[in-house]
């Protein structure tokens, strides 16, 4: 079973579908006996890291996350579900985030030329910088989809995908056993779907 | 580097799809969820959800529909039609819509716009615009195309933009329905006033109108169109494989 993070953020109706279309029983859950008993975790995300990082923190599942990402769970961050598995991000401020990925989140506008647009809308080709048992299924260069304005940077080491849009922005990490994705696997066709399958699939002693 | 999306545009009214041609003689084509099922299995990029129906059990149907197609359906699903309040847009977003498009909503309330991005994002709120060519002037048209609003379309464009919008179709009713091609001067003028994505609808006949398209205007991001694909005259895998032969970067391959 997949336990999907509920802390009041985004629309979960397309992440449960596509877990549901690949065979994957999924529960989306606030408590942490079910995230405890689950072989992995999703956390989603839309809108304002400020926002969620605190009602991550208000809920108490930041620490459970930490505990859960410590005694080796799988852990999928999406979109700003992704960023918020970073110490800190620079959106509309500075915030901190869970630390379970070394590096920060920063504005895009900051490191692309002027004349490409923010946010980074649509379908974008995925170029490999490691191997990544997230992509057993998927191919270098496969498009997933993107919607975002801020990336992940300062995180070198855990980098397994980057994306070209007027720079090489972090599509995805993995540090052991905690991975995040930038785009949307729920939006991202086939292709996103395998990613989810490969994450659902994942046995401990694979990392 | 980001792809150019093809987008097939389904036009539902009581749980069908529909197409008219300059927005009249509607046509009954197929079943929404097999449809867009269809085209996200041929390399669609992106579908939108066009709710003409008006009734209260017709918009019904239609939440149902989405709710199905969102539930076999990954690729992400714009909705527009009888959009006129938040919680119209929370109403299509609860069903799995990821963007919703306003169009007489926000020229009937121009606030719109604006609450809608900041409760849901701007990425998440397309305007939509119907531009007809009055005496050498771009204006906005209302009701489907049928009432002119008096607004000139570009200063409407950017206003919208500015308030919230991330995302803007432009449907030309000019070339709407002729299949000689996108509205390329219209278009020209929307890219070189906004700095969000730009869809190019109205117009497209065959595949070559497309790679004109991108090719004349590197700035638009996306091509709609509804009957060329519904009855097969143009298929998006032939269209994808022409883009990639002509060097316009596309998704053309793990459908």
């Amino acid at each position: 079973m997949v336990a999907i993070v509920d802390y009041g953020v985004g629309n979960l109706f397309s992440l449960k579908s596509s877990f549901a279309a690949i065979g994957v029983d999924v529960k989306i859950t606030a408590d942490p006996e079910v995230l405890k008993n689950a072989d992995g975790i999703v956390l989603p995300g839309v809108g304002a890291f400020e926002d969620a990082a605190k009602k991550l923190r208000n809920s108490g599942l930041d620490k459970v996350l930490t505990q859960l990402a410590a005694e080796g769970k799988h852990i999928l961050g999406i979109c700003l579900g992704m960023q918020l598995l970073f110490e800190k991000s620079y959106e509309y401020g500075e915030h901190k985030g869970l630390g379970l990925i070394k590096g920060s989140v920063k504005p895009i506008k900051d490191v692309i030329p002027s004349e490409l647009k923010i946010p980074h809308i649509g379908w974008n080709g995925l170029i490999y910088k490691k191997k990544s048992p997230l992509f057993s299924y998927i191919n270098d260069g496969d498009c997933v989809y993107f919607v975002h304005s801020f990336y992940a940077t300062d995180c070198e080491n855990s980098v397994i995908a980057v994306s070209e849009y007027g720079a090489e922005l972090t599509a995805a990490v993995q540090n052991k056993n905690v991975f995040g994705c930038q785009f949307h696997p729920e939006k991202s066709g086939k292709v996103g779907l395998n990613i989810l399958k490969a994450f659902a699939e994942m046995k401990e002693n694979e990392i | 580097m980001i792809t150019k999306r093809i987008i097939p545009c389904l036009d539902v009214r009581d749980g069908r799809v529909v197409k008219g041609v300059n927005f009249e003689g509607l046509r009954d084509v197929s079943s929404p969820v097999e449809l867009a099922k269809f085209y996200s299995n041929c390399g669609a990029d992106e579908l939108v959800f066009y709710d003409i129906t008006a009734s209260s059990d017709g918009r019904k149907l239609f939440t149902e529909i989405l709710t199905e197609t969102a539930k076999e359906v990954f690729i992400p699903l714009t909705v527009g039609g009888g959009i006129n309040t938040v919680a119209d847009f929370d109403r299509v977003l609860k069903c799995g819509a990821d963007k919703v498009s306003v169009n007489s909503g926000a020229i009937k309330n121009p606030q719109l716009i604006n609450e809608a991005a900041k409760l849901y994002g701007d990425q998440c709120v397309v305007l939509s615009v119907d531009v007809k060519r009055v005496d050498g002037v771009f204006r906005v048209f209302a009701k489907g195309g049928r009432e002119n609003t008096g607004m000139e379309a570009i200063e409407w464009i950017k206003r919208c933009v500015e308030n919230g919008a991330g995302e803007v179709v432009v449907n030309s009713i000019d070339t709407d329905g002729v299949k000689q091609g996108f509205d390329l001067s219209m278009l020209d003028a929307v890219c070189n006033a906004v700095n969000v994505p730009v869809i190019a609808s109205g117009g497209a006949g065959k595949i070559d109108d497309f790679i004109t398209l991108f090719k004349t205007l590197p700035k638009v991001d996306a091509g709609l169109a509804a009957s060329i694909f519904h009855f097969g005259e143009v298929k998006i895998s032939d269209l994808k494989e022409q883009m990639a032969k002509n060097n316009i970067p596309t998704r053309n391959s793990g459908f």
